[in-house]
């Protein structure tokens, strides 16, 4: 363990605040899929708009998660970070570095220390290669341990997530899944990364070998100081390890901030939404289940999104000017954003669009002549000042 | 509740009269399900026994490999019987499902049982399109022409919340969103009216908003048909909010049977308060640490002597004589009474529970669990076991 830690390069090299507060910052990413038409000369007939600039910051030695339906662009949010997609525009900054443009080559050494859990334990390993090859390659691509320390390296790992060391010579088949996701925790760990983007890493397991995994993750954080981008669909599991959370709905965040605001002050109908929908054990034990906000409809598709505000189709609050002017994500707290024209707490929204002076339109969406939108920024982190929601007036910490 | 079953089979004129015999509409009684194979004799389902109730629902709860969908695909008869050595008795609307020939079996399936799998894109034939295989799905069982059944394959694929019923029905699978398909096969499992609808896993691979959408459309089905639902499931979650009855298996035993709210408030078996504890939920302290049940589900091949949870137990010093690791607990009314049933050596669970594992999963819950049993008036039950 003590050999992990002192495997990394120095971890305060970074000289500006922000860059020591914030591990990635990521700004306006976009990535769009093209859709090509069927025949011979496949021409690009129209774009999936997977993640469609989205601003988020994971802060160091902490842990941000992502939640949402599938299909809300947030397992590509993963991959753009950990550059297995190029994103389509956007920047990311890890340390304070761009990463975003680098090339095959430049981007080898920021592959050490942004590394992946996948959601498949199953599918994530090579079922012809041994344990030890598994988790040892890393090593060896990136030459960070001579040749003949890689074994007592993976055996190190292997005691690290909880699997006998001596294991090492087997092959995935021989192990079951939540074994299989421990060793893919561990080929994340093999090079010591400072950012881990957790894909679903508990969503194909059983109840009771997931808290084992999410167990190690937390203990894994609290020893190695590794920030996590923690991606899931279960609140449950996303509440419990992140302090800081950004749920996003086709391709964009609508709400962000901390765990309190989020959970129990969410201002955005569909956060309200996702809540009310998840089953819960111990409100059952005590008596009946909460009021559910039904969702009517699927998620609409990417591909052609709706004009405005993309949730407006099945949103129970929308307006004429959700469908005309898309709501910015807003600092409306300390740490909280969110993105909605009628943002207030479940029962207490407002009735009338919160920010249509900020964005020079009036209460239909129209634009007001003779008046200008102020910009409401798209930056990752929070402003020290923000729109407190029930004075209407802007606030200052 | 009866009146509407009484309805029901008058509905029916095909009906034998022994199926107006006393008994609940399934009964599971000592039901045993063996698989041969060449690492040796694999014991999905051992000594299982479960009644259902016209209109009511059971969940059954546990890990991957404890047998619970073994045991419902058992109610069907949907086991290869070449491959399968079983034996017990089940009983659907007082019919003897075990043993009974394919060409019964084949009457039963659809129309008196029917099934809702776990993915609806492989349990769907990508070929064919939905209309087509609701049809066939009327077809089998009811003399009709094809368009009567095409007309009843767009009413069901509105009754279930399809919009556009009539364009939709030509479309295929993969035309539907993942919550759509849920609820084409919804549509399929009640095209026939079954009086008992076992559903696998049917919103795991579904988003919450989706899976509150199927859940509801699931209750509200049973309300208006008045069918029985059996629920597998391993999130507690569900089983909380569907679920009149909970069967929590183990290694293809039953561990814990009784009244759903019963066996959440009051869970007398080890692995039922791991279950809880494993489980993080929206409302819970996020600081407490979750609490899983270490190791490994055992295998089948070979289940562990005694007591199958031995190995994963934390409880088994405070059973005397290590009866845990040589003796097979007997299914034994928990010490709430009631219908509550439980396979475990320990002699005050209910004690266990409510000072060592509730403080730990819920310490805020503890207290208002506590009050709550006031309310119901078990305060001397609670001071007796301090």
């Amino acid at each position: 363990m003590t050999q992990t830690i002192s495997d990394r390069p120095d971890a305060g090299s970074a000289g500006v605040p922000a860059e020591r507060e914030h591990i990635l910052e990521v700004t306006n990413l976009r990535k769009y899929f093209p859709v090509k038409s069927s025949g011979l000369i496949r021409r690009t007939v129209g774009q999936v708009q997977a993640v469609d600039g989205i601003s988020f910051a994971v802060p160091r030695g902490q842990t941000l998660g992502l939640v949402g339906e599938s299909g809300c662009g947030k397992s590509t949010t993963g991959r753009l970070v950990t550059r297995l997609y190029d994103p389509t525009s956007g920047s990311m900054k890890f340390e304070g570095r761009e990463i975003s443009k680098l090339n095959r080559r430049h981007m080898m050494p920021f592959r050490q220390e942004i590394q992946m859990i996948f959601q498949d334990p199953y599918s994530s390993l090579n079922p012809r290669h041994t344990v030890g090859t598994i988790i040892g390659t890393p090593m060896k691509v990136h030459k960070s341990v001579p040749k003949d320390k890689v074994l007592p390296r993976v055996r190190e790992l292997l005691a690290l997530v909880g699997l006998n060391p001596e294991h090492y010579n087997r092959y995935p088949n021989e192990f079951s899944g939540g074994q299989r996701q421990r060793i893919g925790i561990a080929r994340a760990l093999a090079l010591a990364p400072k950012l881990l983007v957790a894909d679903e890493p508990v969503s194909a397991l059983d109840v009771s070998i997931q808290a084992q995994v999410v167990n190690l993750l937390e203990d894994l954080q609290k020893e190695m100081d590794i920030s996590f981008l923690f991606i899931a669909h279960d609140l449950a599991v996303i509440r419990h390890f992140c302090p800081e959370i950004a749920v996003m709905y086709l391709g964009k965040i609508v709400e962000i901030g901390d765990r309190e605001s989020v959970y129990h002050h969410a201002h955005h109908p569909y956060t309200q939404a996702l809540l009310s929908a998840a089953p819960d054990v111990k409100q059952a034990v005590i008596g009946g289940r909460r009021d559910r906000i039904r969702l009517e409809g699927d998620v609409p598709s990417p591909i052609n999104p709706p004009s405005g505000c993309r949730f407006r189709t099945r949103c129970p609050l929308a307006q004429d000017i959700c469908a005309k002017v898309e709501p910015p994500l807003l600092q409306v707290g300390p740490k909280h954003k969110v993105a909605c024209h009628f943002a207030g707490e479940l029962g207490h929204a407002p009735k009338h669009p919160v920010m249509s002076d900020l964005l020079g339109v009036d209460e239909q969406g129209s634009p007001v002549p003779g008046k200008q939108a102020t910009a409401v920024g798209n930056e990752p982190g929070y402003d020290s000042s923000w729109l407190d929601l029930k004075s209407g007036r802007t606030v200052t910490a | 509740m009866t009146t509407t079953a009484s309805q029901d089979t008058s509905d029916r004129p095909d009906l034998s009269p022994e199926e107006r015999a006393d008994e609940p509409l399934l009964v599971v009684e000592d039901l045993t399900v063996r698989f041969p194979t060449h690492d040796g004799l694999v014991q999905a389902v051992t000594g299982l026994s479960y009644q259902l109730e016209q209109g009511s629902t059971l969940g059954i709860v546990g890990e991957s490999g404890s047998g619970k969908s073994v045991s419902s695909m058992a109610v069907l008869g949907l086991h290869d019987m070449k491959r399968t050595q079983m034996s017990g008795s089940i009983r659907l609307g007082g019919k003897e499902i075990v043993g009974m020939s394919e060409h019964r079996l084949m009457k039963i399936r659809g129309q008196e049982a029917a099934m809702i799998f776990q993915d609806p894109l492989s349990a769907l034939h990508p070929f064919f399109t939905v209309g087509k295989q609701l049809s066939e799905a009327y077809l089998v069982h009811n003399n009709v022409s094809r368009k009567a059944a095409r007309v009843r394959a767009v009413e069901m694929l509105d009754r279930v919340g399809i919009p556009q019923a009539r364009t939709r029905v030509d479309d295929y699978p993969h035309q539907f969103s993942g919550g759509m398909r849920q609820r084409v096969m919804i549509a399929m499992a009640l095209i026939n009216d079954p009086k008992l609808l076992i559903a696998d896993e049917p919103t795991t691979a579904l988003d919450v908003t989706v899976q509150a959408q199927i859940l509801d459309l699931l209750q509200e089905l049973q309300r208006d048909f008045n069918s029985a639902i059996v629920i597998i499931t391993h999130d507690l979650g569900v089983v909380a909010e569907m679920a009149d009855d909970v069967l929590v298996m183990y290694a293809g035993r039953c561990v814990e049977y009784g009244p759903g709210k019963e066996i959440l408030t009051h869970p007398e078996m080890p692995y039922t308060w791991g279950l809880l504890s494993s489980v993080p939920d929206v409302s819970a302290d996020a600081d407490a640490r979750l609490i899983p049940i270490r190791g490994n589900p055992p295998s089948l091949l070979s289940p562990p002597a005694g007591c199958a949870f031995h190995p994963r137990c934390d409880h088994t010093d405070k059973v005397p004589g290590g009866l845990c690791f040589t003796q097979l607990p007997e299914l034994t009314p928990a010490s709430t009474g009631g219908n509550h049933i439980k396979r475990c050596h320990l002699a005050n669970p209910e004690e266990i529970y409510q000072t060592e594992i509730l403080p730990e999963i819920a310490p805020d819950l503890a207290e208002v669990i506590t009050q709550g049993n006031i309310d119901e008036g078990q305060r001397e039950d609670e001071d007796e076991d301090r």
